[in-house]
């Protein structure tokens, strides 16, 4: 399956993109996106383990992922 | 009934007192966060705020609802601006009502700590030198960005 992984501040920047489309396997895990992820340039300049929200809720490596899920890689977070 | 909310327009402190107060309250706090000339050593001119704005969005009124439960006041309201902001102006306002002075200034503490820590918005400061950068709060280095 194909999901989309949202991208957001400096790992935008990094990555070149406010997304990018992954191919997974199926019955993936948020760990399977993290793998996927890593294979795209400029990925290196992120840390080895980001935090992943699934559907807007911070996620654990091993979240099940389905097709239609809206995942994001959140950077450390600076509100305030 | 507590109120959060991410603006794009500047943080009206007096209205989100108002919003807040009750007969049922003797305290009111109001926090506001305010962008400051120097970060780190750096002279800063001004922050762009960012966010991931549906999770953002609904982080904030989990806080809300769940600072109403803990500390035994609905009456929490909380803005976070995005976009670009100059010195001195506020990025976030929080503003809390309760019975009681302690308990407010609990409600107050934890509501903005939480947000912190868990709210996914992001700010870039712009510098004196004309350089731009992520903030990372957790000391990673982070990409620069020439001007």
């Amino acid at each position: 399956m194909s999901v989309t992984v949202l991208l957001f501040a400096s790992y935008a920047d990094a990555l070149g993109a406010p997304s990018v489309s992954v191919d997974l396997p199926d019955e993936a895990t948020v760990a399977d996106v993290l793998a996927a992820v890593a294979q795209r340039p400029g990925a290196e300049l992120l840390p080895a383990l980001p935090l992943v929200a699934v559907n807007q809720r911070y996620a654990g490596v091993s979240t099940r992922v389905s097709p239609g899920d809206e995942i994001a890689l959140i950077p450390p977070v600076a509100g305030g | 009934m507590t109120r959060a909310q991410l603006v794009r327009d500047p943080i009206e402190a007096n209205a989100l007192v108002r919003e807040v107060a009750a007969p049922a309250h003797g305290a009111i706090l109001l926090f506001l966060g305010v962008v400051r000339e120097v970060n780190d050593g750096r002279g800063v001119t001004g922050i762009e705020y960012s966010a991931y704005e549906a999770m953002a969005q609904r982080e904030l009124e989990a806080i809300a609802a769940e600072a109403a439960a803990r500390f035994g006041s609905e009456s929490v309201a909380i803005v976070h601006r995005l976009g670009e902001l100059g010195l001195e102006e506020a990025s976030v306002g929080i503003a809390v009502a309760h019975a009681h002075r302690d308990e407010a200034y609990a409600l107050s503490r934890w509501t903005i700590e939480e947000l912190k820590r868990r709210v996914p918005i992001w700010k870039r400061e712009h510098y004196v030198d004309g350089t731009r950068e992520w903030v990372d709060p957790t000391g990673r280095p982070v990409a620069e960005v020439s001007p």
